[in-house]
């Protein structure tokens, strides 16, 4: 197995081979999903529990579905952006859900780096479900299967990501794989959403939206926290729409096949127009059916391997 | 009672001289080339460094308040494993010291335990809140050397300029955190490569440099003597350089961590490693040297920073600010004085004959007939892991626990008391 790992925290510190054995892994299921009946005894007898310290409905069901399809017990436990709200310590709260003889932690957390805090004090296993502004493998490997499928390879590509570099962990887990597996990415947005020290990333950061948009292949959009980010990053939705939206005017200088893609949910109209994202280049609905295969994957290859004292996410 | 040292290198602020020293009572009696003084205890040193007790013009010992982190007697001892004979602990105490009654109770806290000397930063303001002066006049008087509202850096520049201004009167000078808050948002580590890496929310360099700027500022506006504390960019030190050329009353400081470590320590979301201001990148690391090198940066202090286990143990966003540093600011020091970046006396001017000067205790800072015999005896080659059992503060979070570090103090001389002694296994 090309995966030793006990836990999946992040794509920053995998090797090319370890991602594209999960990518592969994730092809293969994505068959499953498509039988008339959706279910595999692989995972029978598993306990996996989604740990949500941050609220989520996408990530939280694909994960459930494809715990569920695996035949594991899957449960949901949902807590606010702490767990101290009842005093209680994160670590706590963990150990409390180990003791239960929990085999996978899926963990969704506000704060970076938190999920590595949680993974350094459970011997279960811990998938990453997004922590704070650092990390979203997840997502990062089913935009990279979305890629993979429709342009056939991943390696010389030319990959646009618009929107808020600086605050996005969808952003720094796709910049990390795909870089690594030799796709060119280019970044861009408002000079208030992107990193001061964009160049750690390896990636062109654009002055412009037609720079960042001509000859792409793929261009994924992000989405506008506009709960989180106030109002300082940017004065208006309407103004965000007008520089750095993508309409099907701008579109057309990417190549003309390019494939558009969004983690969701969209803001249409502000990062998405509706013909754009409705369009026919749009891969956004198959991002989601490919979230559930790439998540059965991550389920499947810690949840069967005995990838316990292996190599870990520090050993790097 | 008298202690002879015997056969010491003894180092002060401009030169090394080969001798014994002779202790009568709490004072030094006599500093001689000869060894036939009479004593009642010799120590031989031989090979090993005499120099004045550190003095650390920058820690929180937690007490009154938040005894469960730190309390004055785990903080003296932890001061004298380090070679430390006086501490300056700030005012950030629950209740903070904002009056001379706690300014008293600190010292005599001290007293009683007589391992170091407390000299107490009193608040600038009430409650440390940016309002209201304290009575600085009375603490004064009640032994407080200096005033400062730390970590809630004063954002008006009218109260600054007040609080330099009245301190000024009294003799004592105003100490600055400074940090812009609006600037350094919600930032828990510093704003560059590792923070762009890592996802942990950033705080620029500009947020301390544009208070320095505004400080530096408040000096030339009152004449009065304004400190720095714990500078720790670039541009900070160039501002500080600049105040200087032009006369301004300024000093400043730096904590062993910020010339010695760089925020690729938090690449692994290491909590101890958190602090306020941050662990910043190679070039500020570079520059902090560099000032100690040619004498822009006055001296060395630790801001020593307890903090439970289980307060550090947690989310990274959630943990507290700081790090433990009272027993490392030796070494970490000695290991400048190895590279050659500094010499023994400079070691000395920044460690204790600076700090002594700044806070106008004129009987300490130096080795020298009739100054109070406050020394340490330390091997600057000596290797050993640092661990639990030589830990002495209440608190580990430093990330240099289970490291191996070079520099001790072998003795710690405090009014002519052995005080401490380092640990034979």
């Amino acid at each position: 197995m090309a995966y030793k790992r006990k836990d999946l925290l992040g794509m920053k510190d995998l090797s090319k081979e370890e991602i594209l054995y999960l990518l592969d892994t994730a092809q293969q299921f994505t068959e499953i999903n498509e039988r008339d009946v959706k279910k595999v005894p692989t995972l029978k007898g598993k306990t996996v529990i989604n740990l949500f310290f941050e609220p989520s409905t996408r990530t939280r069901t694909s994960f459930e579905i494809a715990g569920k399809r695996l035949s594991a017990d899957t449960i949901n436990f949902t807590s606010s952006s702490s767990s101290t709200t009842k005093g209680e310590t994160l670590i706590d709260t963990v150990k409390n859900m180990e003791s239960m003889h929990s085999d996978i932690f899926v963990v969704r957390h506000a704060y970076s780096g938190s999920v590595k805090f949680i993974a350094e004090h459970t011997d279960a296993k811990v998938i990453n479900a997004g922590d704070g502004l650092n990390e979203h493998p997840t997502q990062a490997l089913l935009d990279m299967l979305t890629i993979r499928q429709s342009k056939g390879r991943l390696e010389g590509l030319e990959v646009a990501i618009i929107g808020d570099i600086t605050h996005s962990r969808v952003a720094r887990s796709d910049v990390w794989a795909m870089t690594k597996l030799g796709v060119n990415v280019r970044l861009f947005g408002p000079t208030t959403m992107i990193p001061k020290h964009s160049e750690v990333f390896g990636c062109r950061v654009c002055k412009s939206m037609h720079e960042a948009v001509e000859g792409a292949d793929v261009i994924i959009m992000l989405r506008i926290q506009r709960e989180r980010q106030g109002k300082l990053l940017i004065p208006s939705t309407k103004e965000y729409a007008k520089y750095f939206g993508l309409t099907k005017d701008k579109l057309t200088l990417a190549k003309p096949d390019a494939l558009v893609m969004h983690p969701g949910p969209i803001n249409r109209g502000v990062e998405l127009m509706s013909n754009v994202a409705d369009g026919d280049q749009s891969g956004v609905l198959r991002q989601v059916s490919n979230g559930v295969a790439v998540r059965m994957a991550a389920l499947y290859i810690l949840g069967i391997g005995n990838n316990k004292g292996g190599m870990d996410e520090n050993a790097s | 009672m008298k202690t002879l040292l015997k056969n010491c290198k003894i180092v002060n602020h401009d030169k090394i001289t080969e001798g014994n020293i002779l202790i009568d009572g709490e004072i030094i009696a006599s500093v001689t080339a000869s060894a036939d003084e009479k004593a009642d205890k010799v120590i031989d040193c031989k090979g090993k460094y005499a120099v004045p007790g550190l003095i650390d013009l920058h820690v929180h010992f937690r007490d009154p308040g938040l005894e469960y982190k730190e309390d004055i007697t785990s903080g003296a001892k932890a001061a004298v494993a380090g070679g430390v004979t006086a501490a300056c602990p700030m005012a950030n105490t629950k209740p903070v010291n904002d009056n001379r009654i706690i300014t008293e109770y600190m010292i005599k806290k001290a007293k009683e335990d007589g391992l170091i000397d407390i000299f107490p930063i009193g608040a600038m303001t009430k409650g440390m809140e940016g309002e209201e002066l304290t009575e600085m006049g009375d603490m004064v008087e009640g032994g407080a050397i200096g005033f400062s509202d730390d970590g809630k850096p004063v954002c008006s520049a009218e109260v600054f300029r007040r609080a330099a201004e009245y301190a000024a009167q009294f003799g004592s000078f105003v100490i600055s955190h400074a940090e812009d808050k609006s600037l350094a948002g919600a930032g828990v580590i510093h704003e560059g490569e590792v923070s762009a890496i890592t996802g942990l929310r950033g705080i620029p360099s500009e947020s301390e440099e544009v208070m320095v700027a505004r400080d530096i500022l408040m000096s030339k506006l009152t004449g009065a003597h304004v400190h720095i504390c714990h500078i720790s960019s670039k541009g900070t030190l160039e501002l500080i350089k600049w105040g200087k050329s032009m006369g301004y009353n300024v000093t400043c400081e730096v904590t062993p961590h910020h010339f010695t470590l760089t925020d690729k320590e938090l690449l692994g979301y290491d909590t101890n490693c958190k602090m306020n201001p941050p662990l910043r990148a190679q070039e500020d690391v570079d520059a902090m040297i560099e000032g100690l090198r040619n004498g822009d940066i006055d001296c060395i202090v630790t801001d020593h920073a307890p903090h439970s286990r289980d307060e550090k143990a947690q989310e990274f966003d959630l943990a507290p600010f700081g790090m433990t540093g009272i027993q490392t600011m030796l070494p970490l020091s000695l290991a400048l004085v190895e590279k050659g970046v500094i010499d023994m006396p400079a070691f000395v001017r920044l460690t204790s004959y600076t700090p002594a000067k700044l806070i106008k205790k004129n009987d300490r800072g130096e080795i020298a007939v009739g100054k109070l015999a406050d020394i340490a005896i330390v091997d600057p080659d000596l290797e050993y892991v640092f661990d639990m059992e030589l830990n002495r503060s209440k608190s580990v979070n430093t990330p240099y626990i289970g490291k191996t570090l070079k520099g001790a103090a072998l003795y710690t001389i405090k009014s002519g008391r052995v005080v401490f002694e380092f640990p034979t296994k």
